[in-house]
């Protein structure tokens, strides 16, 4: 054994000029490792593959000449992007290879943004820099980004992209959902653009809580929301049977009396059975909340609480009380204040007070609480941050109660605390703490949301657009979110605007809800008698829709008031209202108007002129225009509605002046009250 | 005494490695064989890439004599990325089986096979078309739920009363592959830039050049086609290629191992993914993708 080592030495380095060579040889083998390494490197093979895929095709010559080999990379500095990914990808923008089943070679979706001026990894994530596809595409020890999953890939547009978009529907979704859960309630949500995500929902005062329901309700309602109403979007906080014992015997305690108090109903309601249903209805009460109807579907809108079980949550006096002036229990409710007769209230009440849940307190039996009870409870109440959304007399709201989360799209996976079955990313954390965030532990504090997986999915992908790059990046990158302006009208009018919440549905000035025309410029679209009348009774201006304008009640001189400062105040700067005088809409026009509006642009096809003979069901019905409109609007909206109120679904049909003129002579010669047409068939 | 302790803990240490359980499911046991696969629900629904579809797929198995059949194994596969839970179950007592049914990342049809064993052990299957839309057919999606499903819509509910009756004309609902796919892509685009006037149909089409962008036009036609029924075919546009079957099945002798690599090589990136498999399919696939071509 020994002799042959030495004879091998000898053979290789026995004199000098042996050694050199061999030493040669060595040196030769090891230069020649590392361009052997980049021969037979993955993204080679990948490229050799492509070029076998591409000269099998029939524009092989075209494809051929887009290629270039090597490594190829689109860096943006300014963006921190260095993305390798088209040396492999390198079909992505070959229209003809859209139809390629391997993803490697497949051309890109159709999105708005170029791939060179934006990159790869700016919202697929992954490894820009790397050239294997498992350093690229999964969570390895040095990179925890892996690439994200098709579902949450709006994330992306979310980090530039903070107003509501079309084409981003589920982060939309997710940043409403984050809105109308009230989570940032807890946590705060600081956007890019130095906007906060604002809550939507409206947690009720508890200060008077005694004077609106039983502790058996509270407690009923603490151990499972969503047993008392489908819809209600309040957390499930799993608290044992003592545990809400204890917390209702703390909250009824902090109530106090409302101030003047309550007062018993003396007005009798009206006999007739079915006037409560029939007010209900008449009052549009379900444009904003849910009833289970007698088939068991839940008709009606999710502004208010579902009122399926009404007269088991609310005791008759807080009812009438509330739904004579809701401002004296709740004065920031969105609830408009009816102006309701007493036997009105007293009628809707009864009707209300029938719709009862009475399965859901029949088995709670709770004895007087002790005071350490009490005093437990408010223990509770402290550490879950109930007053974080809930204004509880003698807790304080707890700032910053839960972790920031304006950067968490780009947390570190190491300061991440995962548990079993959650991938190790950070997607699959947020999914499931979001998901189901008592698996994590039963000491955390955040509650169980009714969430369905859809949701769930929104929420993580609007969470995940909250990346370090959509915080720092500069400004101009960024498209910001709108806000609502502080708008409120001034004086008297000013006040019975709020007494009545007309920003609950209607938008003026960027203030207020989107349920409802925008009324920034009514006072130049409407005639003055109309808009009076109009807020007298309210007709229904569209026959399609479920959600209505409520009938108030008003008296003269509140309409009067109203009726003067939307004409006055409400004026677009763009164009006189009184600078098309009937003078120049002349018979012939009318005559030429009647004929665009049936042959060339067919309005009937969605807005009703006739009652007798146009059926249109989209617009609103024009039979009663000549008496509600200015001719100077119509002009202006037919010539561009999205000018006049952007995001109008009526098409701009790019009318010449003549032709807007027509059309507008003859729909100011419509003057029926549609009502009574109706009425006649 | 200590050396053998040491050996112990040696070879301890080195099965432990071993005492993994593999994954693989069970195999189910079927205690009825069924004559026939019939859909319940859930075909024909419209999702989105890597989303969840809104309504589980059910399917029933009935026996000879058409009734339902309780206790029959039925297992789902579809093209990669399609996640079946469960993906095999066994019929409850009405003789159906229900799964959620999540699609993959690219856009397009997506072809679920729902099999089940009869008597004889020959598998009898049940296809269901379901549809994924990308970026572009959803931007589209929405601006068909803002604007064209009020007249281009038959349904009709409480919430969203259909203008379809009202028309003179009754417009197309976009489904109607028989008639919308021999319309060219420039005549969609015309059609809706221009009203129906564009192409000698009725005025009651409005323009809608003025209103939309182009980019949102081209998002309408690609929505248009991807719910198209039958299918819309044609080149230019982003389909996916279903992959229905594996192109190496286990039967002729490909690992599992294997067949993770095909389907990693055809979703990119599966949780399992493994790069020497990965490899492997890519050998494997070189001439079936010729084959195909």
């Amino acid at each position: 054994m020994a002799d042959r080592l030495k004879s091998l030495w000898h053979f290789f380095f026995g004199d000098s000029a042996r050694a050199f060579g061999s030493m040669s040889l060595i040196l030769l083998v090891l230069l020649a490792i590392s361009p052997a390494k980049d021969h037979f490197s993955q993204w080679r093979r990948y490229q050799k593959q492509y070029l076998h895929l591409i000269r099998g095709r029939a524009d092989a010559v075209t494809l051929e000449r887009h290629y270039q080999g090597g490594i190829q990379q689109i860096w943006i500095p300014e963006q921190q992007v260095t993305d390798r990914c088209t040396t492999c990808h390198l079909g992505l923008k070959e229209n003809s290879l859209s139809d390629v089943s391997a993803v490697a070679y497949r051309k890109h979706p159709v999105i708005p943004h170029s791939l060179t001026e934006f990159g790869c990894t700016t919202c697929h994530r992954g490894q820009g820099a790397a050239t294997t596809v498992q350093e690229a595409h999964n969570a390895t020890e040095q990179w925890e980004q892996p690439l994200l999953p098709a579902k949450y890939i709006e994330a992306g547009c979310g980090q530039c992209h903070l107003e509501k978009q079309t084409a981003t529907p589920f982060l939309n979704q997710g940043r409403q959902l984050i809105a109308s859960h009230g989570c940032t309630r807890c946590h705060t949500i600081k956007q890019g653009d130095a906007t906060y995500i604002l809550p939507e929902d409206d947690p009720p005062s508890l200060k008077h809580i005694a004077d609106k329901t039983t502790r058996e309700w509270v407690y009923a309602w603490i151990k499972d929301p969503q047993a008392y109403a489908s819809t209600a979007t309040m957390p499930n906080y799993h608290f044992s049977d003592d545990d809400a014992r204890d917390v209702s015997a703390f909250i009824m305690s902090q109530s106090t009396p409302l101030e003047p108090p309550l007062q018993p109903l003396t007005a009798k309601p009206n006999p007739d059975p079915a006037a409560g249903t029939s007010l209900y209805g008449q009052s549009f009460c379900a444009s904003c909340h849910a009833m289970q109807n007698a088939a068991g579907m839940m008709v009606g809108g999710n502004v208010g609480p579902e009122l399926t079980g009404i007269g088991t949550k609310a005791k008759p006096e807080w009812l009438a009380d509330w739904v004579a002036n809701p401002n004296h229990y709740d004065p920031p409710t969105m609830m408009p204040h009816y102006r309701f007769t007493d036997e009105q209230v007293a009628t809707l009440t009864s009707f209300l007070e029938s719709k009862t849940e009475p399965d859901f307190v029949a088995n709670v039996h709770l004895d007087a609480p002790t005071q350490q009870q009490i005093e437990h409870g408010k223990r509770l109440v402290l550490e879950n941050g109930c007053a974080s959304c809930h204004e509880i007399n003698g807790v304080k709201k707890p700032e910053n109660f839960a972790p920031e989360l304006s950067r968490i799209g780009s947390k570190p996976v190491s300061q991440l605390l995962f548990v079993e079955g959650v991938d190790h990313n950070l997607h699959s954390y947020i999914a499931a703490k979001v998901g189901n965030p008592r698996s994590f532990g039963p000491s955390l504090k955040m509650p169980q949301f009714k969430l369905t997986p859809q949701q769930v999915d929104a929420i993580t992908t609007a969470l995940l657009a909250l990346t370090d790059r959509a915080a720092t990046q500069p400004p101009a990158m960024r498209i910001p979110s709108v806000q609502q302006s502080k708008y409120e009208p001034a004086g008297h009018a000013g006040q019975l605007m709020h007494d009545l919440r007309c920003f609950s549905c209607h938008m003026i000035n960027g203030h207020g809800g989107d349920m409802a025309p925008d009324l920034t410029w009514e006072g130049t679209a409407v005639q003055r008698e109309w808009l009076a009348q109009f807020l007298k009774n309210p007709e229904t201006l569209r026959p399609a829709l479920i959600r209505r304008m409520p009938k108030f009640n008003l008296s003269d001189a509140d309409i009067n008031t109203l009726t003067d400062y939307i004409m006055t105040v409400y004026q677009t700067p763009e164009f006189d209202r009184d600078s098309l005088p009937a003078s120049e809409l002349t018979p012939a026009m009318v005559e030429q108007g009647r004929e665009l509006f049936y042959s060339k642009f067919a309005c009937q096809s969605c807005h009703i002129a006739d009652y007798a003979k146009d059926k249109g069901y989209i617009g609103p019905a024009l039979a009663g225009t000549g008496k509600r409109f200015n001719a100077a609007w119509l002009y202006h909206w037919l010539k561009d509605p999205q000018s006049l109120r952007p995001g109008t679904i009526e098409p701009n049909q790019h009318m010449t002046d003549d032709e807007a003129r027509a059309l507008t002579a003859f729909l100011m010669s419509l003057k029926s009250t549609g009502a009574k047409e109706v009425a006649k068939k | 005494m200590k050396r053998s302790l040491i050996v112990v803990c040696v070879i301890a240490q080195l099965t432990s490695g071993c005492s993994h359980k593999s994954k693989q499911p069970t195999p189910l046991k079927a205690t009825a064989t069924g004559a026939a696969i019939v859909e319940s629900s859930g075909g024909k629904q419209i999702g989105y890439v890597g989303m969840p579809l809104d309504q589980p797929v059910v399917v029933q198995v009935n026996d000879a004599s058409g009734s339902a059949l309780a206790g029959a194994a039925v297992y789902f596969r579809g093209p990669s990325g399609v996640i079946f839970t469960p993906a095999a179950a066994l019929t409850d007592s009405s003789g159906q089986v229900t799964t959620a049914v999540s699609l993959g990342q690219q856009a397009g049809r997506y072809k679920l096979v729902a099999s089940t064993r009869d008597a004889s052990g020959k598998n009898i299957e049940l296809t269901l078309d379901e549809i994924a839309l990308g970026y572009q057919q959803t931007v589209g999606a929405q601006l068909n739920a803002l604007y064209c499903i009020r007249c281009h819509d038959p349904e009709s509910t409480p919430q969203r009363v259909s203008n379809m009756d009202n028309l003179s004309v009754k417009p197309h609902a976009f489904t109607e592959g028989d008639t919308l796919n021999k319309m060219s892509d420039a005549d969609l685009v015309a059609i809706i830039s221009h009203g129906g006037p564009a192409l000698n149909k009725s005025a009651e089409m409005p323009p809608w050049g003025y209103t939309l962008s182009k980019s949102d036009i081209a998002a309408l036609v690609s929505y248009i086609r991807a719910v198209a029924d039958p299918p819309y075919e044609a080149g230019g546009l982003v389909y996916a290629r279903a992959v229905t079957e594996l192109p190496y099945p286990t039967s002729k002798g490909g690992s599992a191992a294997l067949q993770r690599g095909v389907i990693a090589l055809f979703s990119n990136i599966e949780p399992g993914f493994n790069p020497a498999a990965h490899r492997a399919a890519r050998r494997i696939l070189q001439p079936w993708n010729r084959s195909q071509k």
